[in-house]
């Protein structure tokens, strides 16, 4: 299988950047994404160039970090999938595939397709979190969570945080991530402690991070590897109501 | 007062902002629209020209329109506020970009509908509002003396400029509410899987009644008066 590749080439994050146009040929179409990208960069190294810096870590869909915007689509063109489980297969025979990182104000590109995600550590860090004793784990069913709010928690806890999301959204927001953690801690007994404070704080450093508001033009959740709903959208704007109101001074 | 304010300028309180707002304005375009239709009376006017008098000097509307003009400017300066800000978050753009088929066009273009319907909104308060309530010597008087709007808005929409232009303005009012009147809803925190199926079916129906009710009464009067 040939393809052409137009790729965003930026040697760091002062660098201007610009998009390189590669030619592939004999490729296996049942070969992923990211192993047509290992080819073209064992053809540049061969060369003398520099080879595309992409991230990746697990290759099987699960760490999130295969960011690539493949034709203008986070993950590419099928739904429910990751970079790195998206097969030649899906492209057409000489077809010319063009492909950016992410972009966002809130992930700087570092070189190439490689874009700095630590805003969502940060986020993270500010409130996505349960206060637990160390030690022995608990027993499992001591807290006892009703199967409605434990399938809708997994439903947001699924994130793998690849900022997808975020990447898809006109608005670069980061709400999708920032509503799958505080849904998925509100909705177990275990998240109660910082029910009020999590979305405050979360909320206060998605801002601070630069990324932009919610228009609930749902790309996020149809960009996003995991399904993830935006109904836990709705249950944020809700949880940040409440926190608003009801906690006390 | 800090944790008012930290909820409202966050982009979580902006949105509820925009969206009280707007689910106002949609109750404001029931009003308007049930107003504009009794042009459509045969009775020259008579009708429409009390009900404008009615609606200029009843204490209690006059207040109403404190609180519309209030939240036009609240609407209007949050929205025009989150599409600067939206606009920041993205400072280099995508060299190709495909939304997935489930956006919808209007929910990628709310901001442009909006500005259109601003565009529109000054022109439409300068001819009708200002002329009505500050100069309206120049409109004259009706049989019952009030004054007589009616004449203008008929006169207006013998243009086909003017009728053309009403016609975009309220075409943008339609995408406006297509994706407004559900997105409001969310915005809120209310989405359920009971009731939400409900929000939008009554969004859609509500938005095509709306904009197609608008949408005649300029293209009645001026095909009337060909
Ligand atoms: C009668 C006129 C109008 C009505 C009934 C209306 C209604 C609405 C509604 C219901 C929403 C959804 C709010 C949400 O998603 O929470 C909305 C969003 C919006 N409106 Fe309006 N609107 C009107 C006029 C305007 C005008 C004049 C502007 C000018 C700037 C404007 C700009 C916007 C923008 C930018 C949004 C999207 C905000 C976002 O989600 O990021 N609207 N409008
Ligand atoms: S490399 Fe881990 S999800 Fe793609």
């Amino acid at each position: 299988m040939r393809l052409t590749l137009k790729v965003w080439r930026q040697k760091n994050s002062q660098d201007k950047g610009r998009f390189e146009v590669y030619h592939l040929n004999d490729l296996d179409e049942h070969a992923s994404f990211l192993e047509m990208f290992d080819v073209l960069n064992e053809q540049l190294i061969r060369e003398g160039k520099d080879p595309v810096a992409f991230d990746h870590d697990c290759r099987e869909g699960i760490c999130g970090m295969c960011s690539m915007v493949i034709n203008g689509r986070p993950h590419g063109p099928l739904t429910h999938n990751t970079t790195c489980q998206l097969h030649l297969r899906h492209f057409r025979d000489g077809e010319t595939i063009t492909v950016e990182p992410w972009r966002a104000s809130a992930f700087p590109v570092i070189k190439d397709l490689v874009v700095d995600r630590s805003a969502f550590d940060r986020i993270i860090a500010a409130g996505g979190f349960i206060s637990v004793n160390t030690g022995q784990a608990v027993e499992a069913n001591s807290i006892l969570v009703p199967k409605e709010n434990a399938d809708q928690a997994m439903n947001a806890a699924v994130c793998i945080g690849c900022g997808a999301c975020v990447a898809a959204c006109k608005n670069a927001s980061a709400m999708l991530f920032v509503a799958a953690k505080v849904s998925h801690l509100s909705l177990l007994p275990q998240g109660e402690p910082e029910r009020y404070r999590r979305v405050k704080n979360m909320v206060a450093q998605m801002d601070k991070e630069g990324f932009g508001a919610c228009t609930n033009t749902n790309a996020c959740e149809a960009a996003c590897p995991k399904g993830i709903s935006v109904t836990h959208i709705a249950r944020l704007n809700r949880e940040y109501l409440k926190a608003t109101f009801l906690q006390e001074e | 007062m800090g944790w008012m304010s930290q909820w409202l300028f966050s982009s979580v309180g902006r949105k509820w902002v925009m969206a009280v707002t707007g689910l106002f304005l949609c109750t404001f375009l029931v009003v308007h629209l049930s107003g504009n239709l009794l042009t459509l009376i045969p009775d020259e006017g008579k009708t429409f020209n009390a009900f404008a008098h009615f609606m200029s000097h009843n204490w209690i509307i006059r207040f109403l329109e404190v609180v519309l003009f209030s939240g036009f400017l609240l609407h209007i300066i949050q929205g025009l506020v989150l599409m600067v800000r939206n606009r920041k978050s993205r400072p280099v753009r995508y060299a190709v970009h495909a939304a997935a088929p489930s956006v919808s066009w209007s929910s990628l273009n709310m901001g442009l509908l909006g500005t259109l319907l601003l565009v529109f909104l000054v022109v439409h308060v300068g001819d009708f509002f200002v002329e009505s309530r500050f100069t309206p010597e120049k409109l004259g008087t009706d049989a019952q003396g009030y004054v007589n709007l009616y004449a203008e808005v008929v006169h207006s929409f013998s243009s086909l400029p003017y009728t053309l232009f009403y016609v975009l303005a309220m075409v943008a009012l339609g995408f406006h509410l297509w994706h407004g009147f559900q997105s409001a809803f969310r915005s809120l925190g209310l989405m359920h899987s009971r009731y939400t199926p409900a929000v939008i079916w009554t969004g859609k129906v509500y938005t095509v009644v709306i904009t197609a009710g608008f949408l005649f009464i300029p293209l009645y009067w001026y095909f009337m008066q060909l």
